[in-house]
């Protein structure tokens, strides 16, 4: 493994690490807060449970995620110093912002976890909030940096140097809300799915029917209407990458040749030598449609891209089509659920209902991997798209297939160890949280 | 601005080094308690740190923002040569803060696993400040050299030598001092507090002596270490001032109405060392062993970056200090009451 595959890999595997840890950190908060909301309401046990277990949940997983963070942040300078060097300063501005959101997120969690019995009811309640809000406004700063590389503005590049710089017009870049929204759906629908199948799991079980069924539909609820939205966020996406990155709207639909009429393809297999998709279903017009809101008008191919400039084609489709089909799969059990909660209550009852959500606990965190696929490598060979390519930005030690090795050791180890305590969290609910 | 955003800069070194340091100081506590006690030290450090402990390790984050927005090509050309060093800190603060996390909130406290926990975050809480100090160490003492052609030449002895090695030691100790200082205060047994006390003293003698092997290594090293801090009047009188906080501190450290007191002689000491070696070395940052350096004043970002981030770092203070101060309050104002937690 050369070093510079090594240093992808690495810096692959860490941000598809921390994303999940991440992304159930931000959510859990509020699921944690409209459970503590409903038991300062109706006074139920069973939602201070829900509260106190789920916070456990929160507490690891923020801990775990915040210890990833701080991973990737020194990863940034570690793999990459050649980009961090004239980066930094540029898209800095979210960074030093999320470090105020992160700080204000640890300290509300400290008083969250440690203000039972302690302080105010409602004071406690905010301080949840708090965690929640902080949390998502973190996330939405890191994607923002994000979509710096995929939309870099802010400065500007004038022989090799980067002039002009300006931190707020390059966080408040052209991709930043399509990217945020559709990464902070993406996070509510996966959290919601994942934390919804756990519950429906022990459901199906016949374990503490009364906590279980509580905790799934909140967790639900916000699960199945994230999926239905998300299509909606996706083509707002889709056409912002077709404006400032055909390469990547290219390489995500396997579209090699220029055309009016332009078909969208699904499924298939690309065979980049022969510039074309083997098997695929074509609809004609589609992708027109999708791009420019006009079945006819011409969509620009990979033919129009320098081979030198071109992402790879095959990865980059299939974790497209994998985002894709499982966003599909849950849009539909949203409205299924949806139909279940107001028409036909029975359904609850029964076992293919509650299967199809155990099945679809990882279908969220299958589909946010696969888009982030679609987003790093569609962005390939730039690290910041048309300014500098990932090539560059490398770091000139040798010998980081070892630091890679090392890292993957400590992430799955990390995570055979958090799906160890949520497994034990789990077991312990009838004794701890089910009075 | 500049001088705003180098002044939060040090401000987060220095509480990081105070705030996370107790932490890492408590895990180097447990390590060096004897079984006996092992159990009553957790249950002190964990009341002492739990509700804090994510806020302190903040501080760290805040270092790094600073550093690669700000001053990013001194960010990283240390990520370059100190590459390995910081690997291992990060591993360190990875393992320790999980192993920390995860011994609190499994649900199930059994003693296998329990132990496994406590393993990993006592001597993780012993390497990361270790590394710490050698990474401070090399960027400060000329050790870096960038004109070295071999792999152990850029990338190890730039960090792997007497001095580096001998302030990570010393870095260790200051953070047991502090942890023992500190958790004085935490524990309602006369029994505990006598221990810390005795914690608190040992871990100074280790400190004073790591200190004089700093000294001896940067005579081996040729880092004119004495040269800076003597022949710079601020750093002499910083060392001044620390030696007879010290002096203080022993006299009062068994009275228990001045708990206070010696938490702040402490910081004092601790913070007097850093200014001490930090006005010796301003601006520079990364010196190498050519002789020339980064400095603060000059290797800065350009732009509106500097200014943009010294505002940021202005209003997000004023979020962050009230609710971090708020928080603390919350927590000690009850002084030794238990901290439940559900």
């Amino acid at each position: 493994m050369d070093d510079f595959i090594a240093a992808r890999s690495q810096m692959a595997l860490s941000l598809g690490f921390h994303i999940i840890y991440s992304c159930i950190g931000m959510v859990m908060p509020v699921f944690m807060a409209i459970s503590h909301y409903k038991w300062i309401k109706t006074h139920d046990p069973v939602y201070k449970n829900i509260t106190v277990a789920w916070s456990k949940g929160v507490a690891i997983f923020f801990a775990t995620g915040a210890v990833s963070g701080t991973m990737l942040s020194f990863e940034l300078g570690l793999l990459w110093p050649g980009f961090m060097k004239h980066a930094g300063p540029i898209f800095g501005m979210p960074f030093s912002l999320e470090g105020v959101a992160f700080f204000i997120e640890a300290i509300a969690l400290g008083f969250f976890l440690y203000g039972w019995n302690r302080l105010n009811t409602w004071f406690h309640w905010v301080t949840g909030i708090v965690v929640g809000i902080s949390g998502i406004a973190s996330g939405i700063l890191v994607v923002s940096a994000n979509s710096w590389m995929n939309s870099p503005s802010g400065f500007d590049f004038v022989n090799g140097k980067y002039l002009n710089i300006d931190p707020l017009k390059a966080m408040f870049n052209e991709a930043w809300f399509s990217e945020s929204l559709h990464m902070t759906i993406a996070a509510f629908s996966a959290t919601g799915f994942a934390v919804a199948g756990i519950h429906a799991l022990m459901i199906y079980r016949n374990r503490n029917i009364h906590f279980h069924s509580k905790a799934f539909k909140i967790a639900i609820i916000f699960g199945a209407a994230a999926a239905i939205l998300q299509p909606l966020s996706g083509d707002i996406s889709a056409k912002g990458a077709a404006k400032r990155q055909p390469a990547k709207l290219a390489a995500m639909e396997a579209y090699f040749h220029t055309q009016e009429y332009a078909p969208l393809v699904i499924g298939g297999i690309p065979d980049t030598a022969a510039k074309k998709v083997n098997y695929g279903i074509e609809i004609p017009g589609l992708l027109s449609f999708l791009v420019h809101d006009n079945f006819k008008q011409q969509v620009n191919g990979l033919d129009k891209i320098p081979v030198k400039n071109q992402p790879p084609v095959a990865v980059t489709h299939y974790a497209f089509q994998i985002m894709v089909g499982f966003g599909m799969l849950m849009m539909l059990i949203g409205v299924l659920y949806f139909i279940a909660l107001w028409k036909k209550k029975d359904w609850f009852t029964k076992g293919w209902f509650l299967k199809m959500f155990i099945w679809a606990t990882p279908a969220g965190f299958i589909a946010l991997e696969a888009g982030w696929t679609v987003t790093e490598v569609g962005r390939q060979p730039w690290i910041i798209q048309g300014v500098m390519r990932t090539s560059e930005a490398v770091t000139p030690m040798p010998g980081i297939q070892y630091s890679f090795y090392l890292f993957t050791f400590i992430y799955f180890t990390l995570s055979v160890f958090v799906i160890f305590l949520l497994k034990r969290q789990i077991q312990m609910v009838p004794e701890l949280y089910d009075r | 601005m500049l001088y705003v955003v180098i002044l939060f800069l040090f401000a987060a070194i220095t509480l990081y080094f105070l705030l996370g340091g107790a932490d890492f100081g408590a895990g180097i506590i447990e390590l060096f308690t004897s079984n006996d006690n092992k159990h009553r030290t957790r249950k002190t450090s964990y009341q002492a740190i739990g509700p804090i402990w994510e806020a302190n390790h903040m501080w760290l984050i805040i270092t790094v923002v600073i550093l690669f927005v700000g001053f990013p090509t001194i960010y990283s050309e240390m990520c370059v040569y100190l590459h390995i060093p910081l690997l291992i800190m990060l591993l360190g603060i990875t393992a320790r803060g999980t192993a920390f996390a995860f011994r609190n909130y499994d649900a199930i406290k059994d003693e296998k696993t329990q132990g496994f926990y406590n393993h990993i975050f006592v001597y993780s809480s012993f390497v990361t400040p270790l590394f710490l100090g050698i990474i401070a160490g090399s960027a400060l003492s000329g050790q870096i050299d960038p004109t070295a052609k071999t792999f152990a030449g850029v990338y190890i002895f730039s960090w792997l030598n007497w001095f580096s090695v001998s302030v990570g030691l010393f870095t260790v100790a200051l953070c047991g001092f502090l942890a023992a200082i500190y958790l004085i205060g935490e524990c309602p047994e006369v029994y505990d507090v006598k221990r810390f006390i005795k914690k608190a003293k040992a871990m100074n003698i280790a400190a004073v002596i790591l200190g004089a092997l700093v000294f001896l290594a940067s005579y081996v090293e040729h880092v004119h270490l004495a040269d800076w801090i003597f022949g710079n009047l601020l750093s002499l009188a910083a060392v001044i001032a620390a030696t007879l906080s010290l002096v203080l501190l022993w006299f009062i450290i068994s009275d228990k109405k001045n708990k206070q007191w010696i938490r702040v002689l402490a910081a004092f000491q601790v913070s007097m060392i850093l200014i001490s070696v930090g006005h010796t070395r301003f601006p520079r940052f990364v010196i190498f062993k050519d002789g020339s350096s980064m400095s603060l004043l000059t290797d800065h970002a350009t732009g509106k970056s500097i200014d943009d981030l010294g505002v940021g770092l202005l209003v997000g203070s004023l979020f962050i200090l009230p609710a971090l101060g708020y928080l603390y309050y919350s927590f000690k104002k009850k002084g030794n009451e238990t901290v439940e937690e559900h």
